[in-house]
């Protein structure tokens, strides 16, 4: 439902996707691996528009990714996206940022927004905070409220941007705990981790990315634990055994 | 002492048809620096070239000319390009615009102010240009922005008196006239400025409160 094909990108001088081709099936998880720097961020921000690209082609649903073009709003609204500094709305509720895009761009029925809302706050936990407002929460609980928020939308798939990588470790758990859960519904995710556990035990694939293109991908077995390549071998060693 | 306060009896109620002008001035011209600041500041902001050159160009414009001579262009000039105005409309008018150069920059400045992360989770749920302004970026900018703006309040409280050189009869023109006329400068322009300051308190008040607010997030 997600393809790129040969998706480059420059910031000024700087290549940093070097022809990215792949492709991401309905209900799979795919998580994105590789040292930081290396374009792992900027493909999820590209397919969602949030990033232009130079060449290539993305689309999702067979509908082309172009930010400049109306038809943005609609990938937006089917591909939600979680950020690692969460980025909720503070001068808003808990609930009210749950049901902002249902509310307002989607324009659906309050009543069946706020109680779809309240399910999902109850899905990640959090249904008392519903009224509280995001500063008051902590981190882990406030990444939960986004991904509620993207729930909301009732999405198609969700692109992960390091949900966790902002987190205080004990709080990491929590965040991992409802990504599982979602993976388990049967979620389309793509996923930019550092946590090599979660890929390893929730990924249905895994790409190993490292100077704008991708070095090896395959199943999370095979990359994670039977690496071919030297680059994710060295990689790998460097983010398991840091000491 | 005492002459004073017998002066400040007699004078009062003359000086008081003055504040009522001074006020109307200054309200009227806070509204309209505010409604056309918004406007620049979104022309700077837009994210279209045309638009924000524009708006810049059109506020350096407006900083470089001083307030009195807006003034006696709108009033002295404009008849006779065949736009006839009262002294009043010119002075709202013409303080409205000039201040409306620096509201737009206090406004930019407060919108350039919100996280950027902002912007992306608005535009991720698929929302638009405007809509992120209406739902997501205005509404913490206000929190940015209300200081200064109490502060414009207060500035703009005091160019009023700046509508004097255009014959509208607001408080320092009342003031100018009675000690013109009884020579009693002292006294007059003492409750003159006395006036001003009991105008600014509640402004500075005000001000005061809003910082807190903002400080506190």
């Amino acid at each position: 439902m997600i393809e790129l094909t040969d998706v480059h990108k420059s910031f000024g001088q700087n290549e940093v996707l070097k022809g990215i081709t792949a492709s991401v099936q309905k209900g799979e998880v795919v998580c994105i691996v590789g040292p930081s720097g290396s374009g792992k961020s900027t493909i999820l921000r590209c397919i969602n528009g949030l990033e232009s690209y130079d060449r290539g082609e993305i689309s999702v649903e067979g509908l082309k990714v172009d930010r400049d073009a109306a038809s943005i709003v609609k990938v937006r609204t089917q591909v939600s996206m979680v950020f690692q500094r969460f980025n909720l709305f503070p001068h808003r509720t808990v609930l009210e940022n749950v049901v902002e895009g249902p509310l307002y761009v989607k324009k659906e029925p309050r009543a069946q927004v706020l109680e779809r809302g309240r399910v999902l706050l109850a899905q990640v936990g959090l249904a008392e905070k519903a009224d509280a407002h995001p500063p008051q929460l902590s981190g882990g609980q406030q990444q939960r409220v986004a991904i509620a928020r993207a729930l909301a939308m009732q999405p198609k798939a969700i692109l992960f941007d390091e949900p966790t990588s902002a987190l205080d470790p004990e709080l990491v758990g929590d965040v991992l705990g409802v990504m599982r859960k979602l993976a388990d519904d049967g979620m389309t995710m793509v996923v930019v981790t550092h946590e090599m556990g979660f890929a390893r035990d929730v990924a249905d694939r895994v790409l190993f990315i490292d100077g704008g293109v991708i070095v090896e991908q395959g199943s999370a077995k095979s990359v994670l634990n039977q690496p071919q390549h030297p680059r994710t071998q060295d990689f790998l060693r460097r983010v398991l055994h840091p000491l | 002492m005492k002459g004073f306060w017998h002066d400040a009896a007699e004078f009062f109620p003359i000086l008081m048809s003055g504040v009522a002008l001074t006020i109307i001035v200054t309200i009227g011209s806070l509204l309209l620096s505010t409604v056309l600041g918004l406007i620049w500041a979104m022309m700077r902001v837009s994210g279209i070239k045309v638009l924000s050159m524009l708006g810049a160009s059109l506020i350096n414009v407006i900083r470089g000319i001083p307030i009195i001579v807006l003034l006696f262009y709108l009033y002295f000039v404009m008849p006779d390009l065949g736009v006839t105005l009262s002294a009043l409309q010119a002075a709202i008018l013409g303080l409205g615009i000039a201040y409306s150069a620096y509201q737009a920059e206090n406004f930019r400045a407060g919108i350039e102010a919100i996280d950027k992360g902002q912007i992306e989770a608005a535009q991720s749920i698929g929302m638009g240009w405007w809509l992120t302004m209406r739902r997501v970026v205005l509404p913490q900018a206000v929190r940015i922005v209300l200081p200064p703006y109490g502060n414009v309040m207060i500035m703009m409280l005091k160019d009023s008196s700046q509508a004097s050189t255009i014959t509208v009869a607001e408080l320092a023109l009342q003031g100018k006239l009675i000690a013109s006329s009884t020579f009693k400068n002292t006294n007059v322009f003492t409750l003159v400025a006395l006036m001003y300051l009991t105008m600014s308190i509640p402004l500075i008040l005000l001000v005061r409160h809003f910082e807190k607010r903002a400080g506190k997030k």
